[in-house]
């Protein structure tokens, strides 16, 4: 462990120290420091969750947000689980006590750690049986915001998940007075499998923002000619989550937003915001009103900062943002879930007890023909060469179509608009499981995200982020891999090139140290999450070798996005990171040989 | 306790992607990082691109040290010689007109940006060469698949043999089941109340599922006028259809009979849900049944549902008193209010109508070939 008198966080352990001297009592005891509900800022690192050898006790214990208490899995007692405070440089070692009746699992995710350590029951490790201990031991060779999380079954749900910061070896390229850990969830108090087989049983079942006759009498959402239209198409544009605020309480920190977990900043200071997405099935739009956001750091590594009103985090990612409050007042921290059915809420304020206003709900977005990747103006662009700057991205979209255009090696007339036709994708199985094939799939990471359109302000795009550092391999990929993210809303099935990973005899192969650019398309009417264990990708978004460096990407509906990776030897899940849509299938395993670890 | 002691070694030096550079004495604070930063392409509101513009450090020179650990990388990667200028060049599409963003004007930038802005905007690569992601994938082909696990070499095949069965059995392969009543009802109406229930129950994975379907009808005074259970081994052959097979067994009216059925089941354009099935019975009759409903949302607890129902036969059954033809029809309206998406009450009304030769033994037998009723019912699943 480190000498407190070289920690640079001295400075801001006295600031903590002056802050809580009104606010010390009751201090609930069921949550670590930094989550208490007012929060002086994670300065001090526990005893219990840092260093070199850190014990984590995995056991049921009950969780009370908003007043309800619920069942909930948490670690050393708390929910969400102890920040785990770790330096670049170090050797971790971890010992899991599993107090459950069933296996566990941790997974460190977005830490480049040994295959074997990765976590994942059945891939990297046969997983920690009930009642017994396992320890993982790995050198941490990164630094930056991460969170860590079971891998078995669906306990993440039930509040398996925690944060991980891992401070530099030597000083921090972002520099900040003060930092905050917002760790963003979703809980419920339905169990995990209820609501995977309510889902099961009819798909629908959370979506309590459907489009109604009563709805349409108002002139609320699709007129009756689209509404006609979708229904010929047998699908749903108010399905934006599965999985929505009809179970769940958004959560900060553990909080949920009456509870109003509040972080302390003083006026005029630097303050580091880390968020990090921990929901299960929860994309939310997260925002400062009042507050221009500077993010630095994206999936933990470092981007050149850029100046946001918003940012869309789709699930198991992270955001480093720098803020400066100046006033004297309190801010709301509003992370809404995308299909505005409800929001987690915390409060950035100079002195406990304050509070800002909190913004109401926005409508819930209506998917378009553009999220089925039927989108007309991408045909322009393979057409002709023509460019629809009308558009609100700016044209961006059209070029992609263009781009795809000519990567599939037809004009526009060879290309078919039919919803499901194999043409389109010749890689995929189309079985009952895959609903619909986009016939005009576009890169839409200039996009601002679905729903966000139009929210007036700069919202973060992909394109946006620029990597601080020079990618560490600038080689060209050798080839491509092109992996189309399936799915069929109304039995609930979701797979990749249209298998389950239940069905899918083979991993997706790769060659130790090769350079792979792997294109996901989306061929679904909604977003997926999706994580690559163990590696970073760089996304290929127009940076050259400055491409932000990624563990978990979104792919927006009727979308793709494309990314170059390095491979590492070993055997690595693949998944969207909606653990339903995982759990149902949307899962693979890269295999990545000759690997030179212990011989077989 | 399992303790597993990792060396740094094990992991092979190749194979993790060094990290970022952070050599600490260059390294940036990002203070003073972040006014040049505010003079990226798509930040500049005005500046018109100039792809030939000298490119200006928008940071700090990027450090030259290769990343040590990259040494083995093949090829590696982009020649040093152009790091220079490696962080500013900028693929060409990030340089072309109509590519700023819009919606990041110098409005929402911290308030250092001031002498940020006659920084120029446009860094259109000096000719350079494409770099990292720029450049086009090749067209190797993939390595071929070793179908082993590395795992084993650390936990023992058989322990992961165990833990991959399992693995492959939760993500995709689970079993569900469900109970459903779409119909469970009381019917008023002249001439002595009834009741009607329709429901099915299944379990099984996505695509193979055992379903078990049963309806039937009556008087109040404990006469069951019709009766049946199908048992039915169904798959799912599309994204909205299952072909199901299997037997029926009829009750009510009549002797007890048996059919091999056969029939689809689905969801059709616009929502509406529809059965088709055809019966063989064992003495060689045939009968035919379509059904379909579409559930019509109010609001959000409210639903309308119109539901039609059409028996046929391909020849008379005396023993039935079923008729050749189109048999019996039933017409039906309900609206039920979702108070949980598993229990919704219903009101509505059914109209049931015998039709030729059905009919005609209907009145031989003395009773109405056509009832209207007012029915009152619960439709619920779990």
């Amino acid at each position: 462990m480190r000498p407190l008198s070289a920690s640079p966080l001295d400075r801001r352990s006295l600031l903590r120290g002056a802050a809580l001297g009104g606010v010390g009592l009751g201090l609930a005891p069921w949550f670590p420091a930094w989550a208490q509900p007012v929060s002086a800022g994670i300065v001090a690192p526990l005893p219990t969750v840092s260093g070199d050898d850190i014990t984590l006790t995995v056991a049921h214990q009950m969780l009370t947000v908003d007043g309800r208490t619920s069942h909930a899995i948490g670690i050393n007692g708390t929910v969400p689980a102890p920040l785990l405070r770790l330096r670049e440089g170090q050797t971790a070692r971890l010992h899991i006590v599993n107090e459950l009746d069933e296996e566990t699992s941790l997974h460190w995710h977005g830490l480049l750690v040994p295959t074997q350590m990765d976590g994942v029951p059945g891939v990297s490790f046969p997983g920690i049986g009930p009642r017994s201990t396992f320890t993982y031991e790995f050198p941490i060779v990164q630094s930056g915001t991460y969170w860590y999380h079971s891998h078995s079954g669906l306990q993440e749900q039930l509040g398996h998940y925690g944060p991980i910061v891992i401070d530099p070896a030597g000083a921090d390229p972002i520099q900040a007075d003060r930092e905050h850990v917002i760790l963003f969830s979703d809980h419920s108090a339905m169990h995990p499998h209820a609501i995977f087989t309510k889902l099961k049983k009819q798909p629908g079942y959370f979506n309590r923002q459907p489009q109604t006759l009563a709805g349409l009498l108002r002139g609320e959402d699709q007129p009756l000619a689209d509404r006609l239209r979708w229904g010929g198409m047998r699908m749903d544009p108010t399905d934006i989550s599965d999985v929505t605020g009809a179970t769940y309480r958004y959560l900060v920190n553990g909080h949920g937003p009456r509870d109003n977990w509040t972080a302390l900043f003083r006026p005029g200071e630097r303050v580091r915001l880390r968020f990090i997405n921990a929901s299960a099935m929860t994309i939310l739009n997260v925002r400062i009103p009042g507050l221009s956001m500077t993010v630095v750091a994206a999936d933990g590594q470092p981007v050149r900062p850029i100046a946001v009103d918003e940012i869309q985090m789709t699930v198991a990612e992270t955001y480093d943002v720098i803020v400066t409050p100046a006033e004297d007042r309190a801010y709301t921290i509003v992370g809404e879930a995308i299909d505005r059915s409800g929001m987690a809420r915390a409060t950035l304020a100079p002195r406990a007890g304050m509070a800002a206003a909190v913004p109401p709900l926005r409508r819930r977005p209506v998917a378009t023909m553009k999220d089925m990747g039927m989108d007309m103006t991408g045909m322009g662009g393979a057409g002709g060469g023509v460019i629809d700057l009308s558009a609100p991205d700016g044209g961006m979209a059209g070029m992609a179509g263009m781009d795809h255009g000519a990567a599939g090696g037809g004009a526009a007339g060879a290309m078919s608009m039919k919803m499901r036709d194999p043409a389109n994708a010749p890689g995929v199985r189309l079985g009952p499981g895959v609903q619909t094939i986009a016939p005009m799939p576009v890169d839409r990471t200039g996009e601002p995200g679905q729903g966000l359109e139009d929210a007036g302000h700069k919202v973060l795009v992909y394109r946006d982020l620029v990597a601080l550092e020079r990618n560490p391999d600038g080689r060209a990929p050798g080839r491509t891999i092109e992996v189309h993210l399936t799915g069929n809303m109304e039995r609930y099935m979701w797979s990749l090139d249209g298998q389950t990973l239940s069905e899918a005899k083979d991993p997706i192969p790769m060659r130790a140290g090769e350079r792979v650019r792997v294109t996901l398309v989306n061929d679904t009417m909604m977003n997926h999450p999706i994580h690559l264990h163990g590696h970073f990708f760089e996304l290929v978004t127009g940076h050259g070798d400055h491409s932000p460096r990624k563990h978990t990407v979104n792919v927006m509906p009727g979308g793709k996005v494309s990314w170059d990776v390095t491979a590492i030897p070993g055997d690595w899940a693949f998944h969207c990171h909606f653990f339903y849509h995982m759990h149902a299938g949307m899962m693979r395993v890269v295999e990545v040989r000759p690997f030179a670890g212990v011989a077989a | 306790m399992k303790l597993l002691l990792l060396a740094a070694a094990a992991i092979p030096a190749t194979a993790l992607p060094a990290m970022p550079a952070r050599a600490q004495s260059t390294a940036p604070a990002l203070q003073q990082a972040m006014p040049h930063t505010m003079a990226m392409p798509g930040m500049a509101p005005a500046a018109t691109p100039k792809p030939a513009a000298k490119p200006k450090p928008a940071l700090p020179a990027p450090r030259r040290r290769a990343p040590a650990r990259r040494a083995a990388a093949p090829a590696g990667a982009a020649p040093d010689a152009g790091a220079a200028h490696a962080g500013h060049a900028m693929p060409a599409t990030a340089a072309m007109p109509g590519m700023a963003m819009p919606a990041a004007g110098p409005a929402s930038a911290p308030g250092e940006e001031d002498h940020a802005m006659p920084e120029p905007a446009a860094q259109a690569g000096d000719s350079a060469a494409p770099t990292g992601t720029d450049q086009p994938a090749g067209t190797a082909p993939p390595p071929p698949i070793a179908h082993d696990r590395i795992a084993d070499r650390y936990y023992g095949r058989e322990a992961m043999a165990a833990a991959q069965a399992k693995l492959l059995g939760e993500h995709g392969g689970m079993v569900f089941s469900q109970l459903l009543f779409n119909l469970a009802e009381y019917q008023a109406r002249r001439g002595g109340d009834g009741y009607r229930w329709e429901g099915e129950g299944w379990i099984g994975g996505d695509i193979d599922r055992f379903v078990v379907k049963t309806q039937g009808e009556g008087g109040w005074r404990g006469r069951v006028d019709s009766a049946e259970v199908q048992a039915l081994y169904s798959r799912a052959i599309d994204p909205y259809w299952n072909l199901q097979a299997g037997i029926r067994q009829d009750f009510r009216p009549g002797p007890a009979r048996t059919y091999a059925t056969l029939g689809v089941e689905g969801l059709a354009p616009y929502w509406i849900e529809l059965t088709g099935a055809l019966f063989l019975s064992d003495r060689g009759d045939l009968l035919a049944r379509a059904e379909g409903y579409y559930d019509q949302r109010i609001t959000r607890h409210l639903v309308l549902q119109p539901r039609i129902e059409l028996n046929l036969a391909a020849q008379d059954v005396p023993a039935n008193r079923i008729g050749a033809g189109l048999s019996d029809a039933e017409l039906g309206l309900r609206l039920r209010y979702e108070i949980r998406r598993e229990f919704a009450p219903y009101i509505g009304i059914s109209h049931d109508r015998k039709l030729d030769g059905t009919a005609r033994y209907a009145r031989l037998a003395g009773e109405s070939s056509r009832s209207t009723s007012v029915v009152i019912g619960i439709r619920t699943w779990f």
